[in-house]
């Protein structure tokens, strides 16, 4: 079932062991527990995606990837070490994360809110490097809001307030990169243009990016790792064209549905099955697939 | 050895884009620096480095001014004459011994408020958490209160009241809003229950003393710089040599945090340590400073909200308040003695008259902004 896709496939130091997992992790907050001995690998070059359903814990996983939240049991590693131990700045430097809501400071310009992805790099005497400059520059023009650069956050649209958190997050300069529903909020075109920007990336410049999306089409359709949560296990991991079906589907997310091949990409495409057909649950030929 | 390749990576791909945008947009205007070959590099900010200058300048003739205002009044250049060394007999003891100290005192007290609401304002991302609105100066006087009703203490033991009272309040802030992390909205709606509870508190002290204690009480609740000397500045000035660097060495984590903590945790920022320490920065600052001249009303408040519409800097903007809490104070001391004519009215009733209205204007703004 569980297909490795590593479409890099070059990481001479370590062939087996990937960057990022977790590794029988009970995440749990104050006495509510999440997920119980959870392991995840996030394969290296990969553009994985988190799904689910609401409360399966997929944020929550993101969490403890990104070692906001330590993990009851069990540890998250990074590069072989245990991320809770490694001093801050230097996780920052390899694992960058963009958390589902941040706070643009009032009055903030584009240009210094980019700017500050850069604080992992720096220090009290190593402020605004040349090279900070460059990278604040390249992350900009690469995400299109380089000439937005003197105008004030406050006053753009949503998708091009996503693009310029985004950017922030690429002048991190990190390898891998976390992002937490990063399409929530967005209308449809800017949902697909944040996700087009981070098939880019990840095409591109081989980063490892980690998403938890909502629309299983989407993730279908852009990941090349898909890992399917439901009530804080791992029901499915793979390429989509490997494991999503008609029956994960119904497993994962309780929703009868086709799995049609989609016509632009040729992924994977959940359609719901009709109101009707699924109040006749006794006819069991809706959940016809095709896909797999 | 990933890290590298990528970033190559990103250099190869992205340098004609570079090429291109820098030609249509210049770069932003906070991107700037002053670099040395040896790899060091500092941020500029011209407009706030001007800001910060005029108000340095502006607090320093405040003090001037203030120094030659009273029943024996000095010219500038005199008062000037005098501090290097060169003035007549007379007017050396009422500058170095009577005057000087107030307005230290005064420059000093300004300058702990200012920078005190700036950090508590920035942790909290609400120009509302300012310590006085907190509680923090009522805390502080609940404890002079104490001291003053309960055992009728000297001058240096109401100090010390104060200074217990600022700090056990800050803590039971602390303590009463900490609910995995310290969270703006809580800290602020705590700051204001303990405000009201310690302001019962206090009425409870006042109703209880007799006339003179309440008389004496009452004054010092004004906030005022009447009869400072030497004695009260060089603890000030210590708190603040300690203090200053450690909270300007952390201000680029506080700078972060104010994007909310998870983007600052992402960043590599230690966020409880750094708001723990900022804190509590903060609570000693406003407590030293209420301590020194009783809870003057307000310039936590206005100073780094004032500050930032000038540097027009995102921010804590920490040196701007800081300069601006000591012109506002010394300003408001001088305008306290001239404008009222009488030399007894305590400068709390003027920040305080200044500062209800602002309050009121930020109330009314920021509700039309949609934001209260």
């Amino acid at each position: 079932m569980s297909t490795r896709h590593d479409p890099g496939g070059q990481n001479p130091r370590r062939s087996t062991v990937n960057r990022l997992s977790a590794d029988d992790v009970t995440l749990a907050y104050d006495q509510r527990v999440i997920a119980e001995q959870l392991s995840v690998e996030i394969p290296d070059n990969s553009f994985t995606v988190i799904v689910g359903p609401n409360a399966c814990g997929k944020s929550t996983l993101l969490r403890a990837l990104s070692r906001m939240l330590k993990p009851a049991r069990g540890r998250v590693l990074l590069d072989g070490q245990v991320i809770q131990s490694m001093p801050a700045k230097k996780v920052a430097r390899t694992l960058g994360l963009l958390p589902q809501s941040s706070i643009a400071p009032e009055g903030i310009t584009v240009g210094d809110l980019v700017g500050r992805g850069r604080y992992p790099h720096q220090g009290v005497l190593r402020q605004w490097s040349a090279e900070d400059e460059r990278v604040v520059q390249e992350a900009m023009a690469q995400t299109g809001v380089a000439e937005l650069a003197e105008r004030h956050v406050d006053e753009l649209s949503g998708g091009q307030r996503q693009r310029v958190w985004i950017a922030m997050a690429l002048a991190q300069q990190t390898p891998l990169l976390l992002l937490d529903e990063p399409t929530t909020y967005l209308d449809i075109q800017h949902q697909i243009d944040v996700l087009d920007l981070c098939a880019e990336l990840h095409e591109e410049q081989g980063r490892t990016l980690v998403a938890v999306l909502h629309d299983l089409n989407h993730a279908a359709r852009y990941a090349t790792h898909l890992i399917a949560l439901r009530g804080g296990r791992v029901v499915a991991q793979g390429a989509p064209d490997d494991i999503v079906t008609a029956e994960l589907v119904q497993e994962v997310f309780g929703l009868r549905c086709q799995v049609i091949e989609d016509p632009e990409t040729g992924t994977p495409l959940v359609v719901p099955a009709a109101r009707a057909a699924r109040a006749r649950a006794a006819h069991p030929r809706v959940g016809a697939t095709e896909a797999s | 050895m990933k890290t590298t390749r990528t970033q190559r990576g990103l250099g190869e791909t992205q340098a004609p884009h570079v090429a291109r945008t820098s030609r249509t947009a210049p770069p932003a205007r906070t991107a700037r620096a002053v670099r040395t070959p040896g790899g060091l590099s500092l941020r500029l900010d011209v407009r706030l480095l001007t800001v910060v200058v005029l108000l340095v300048l502006a607090a320093l003739a405040a003090s001037v001014v203030l120094i030659g205002t009273g029943d024996f009044p000095i010219p500038a250049s005199d008062v000037l004459k005098t501090l290097v060394g060169q003035g007549d007999r007379g007017q050396e003891f009422i500058v170095r011994e009577l005057r000087l100290p107030r307005v230290l005192v005064g420059l000093l007290v300004g300058a702990c408020l200012g920078l005190g609401g700036a950090l508590f304002q920035s942790v909290s991302r609400n120009p509302l958490g300012s310590p006085d609105v907190l509680g923090l100066s009522q805390g502080a006087t609940a404890g002079a209160l104490v001291v003053i009703v309960l055992i009728s203490g000297g001058a240096t033991a109401v100090t010390l009241g104060a200074l217990v009272g600022g700090l056990v309040t800050g803590l039971a802030i602390y303590l009463l809003a900490w609910k995995q992390g310290v969270h703006g909205y809580r800290l602020v709606l705590v700051g204001i229950g303990v405000n009201a509870v310690v302001t019962a508190v206090n009425g409870y002290l006042i109703t209880k003393a007799d006339f003179v204690d309440a008389a004496r009480a009452v004054v010092w609740m004004t906030g005022s710089l009447n009869g400072r000397d030497w004695s009260q500045v060089w603890p000030l000035l210590a708190l603040c040599a300690v203090l200053l660097p450690l909270v300007l060495g952390n201000a680029r984590g506080l700078r972060m945090l104010e994007m909310g903590d998870d983007t600052a945790y992402a960043l590599g920022v230690r966020v409880e340590r750094v708001r723990l320490l900022m804190m509590a920065s903060g609570v000693l600052l406003t407590a030293a400073a209420t301590a020194a001249a009783g809870p003057v009303a307000f310039v936590a408040l206005t100073s780094p909200q004032l500050a930032r519409r000038l540097t027009g800097s995102p921010g804590p903007n920490l040196v701007p308040s800081l300069c601006m809490g000591a012109a506002l104070l010394v300003t408001a001391d001088w305008a306290s003695q001239r404008a009222f004519g009488a030399d007894q009215l305590p400068v709390g009733v003027v920040t305080g008259v200044l500062g209800g209205g602002y309050l009121l204007w930020l109330l009314v703004t920021e509700r039309r902004k949609g934001r209260i």
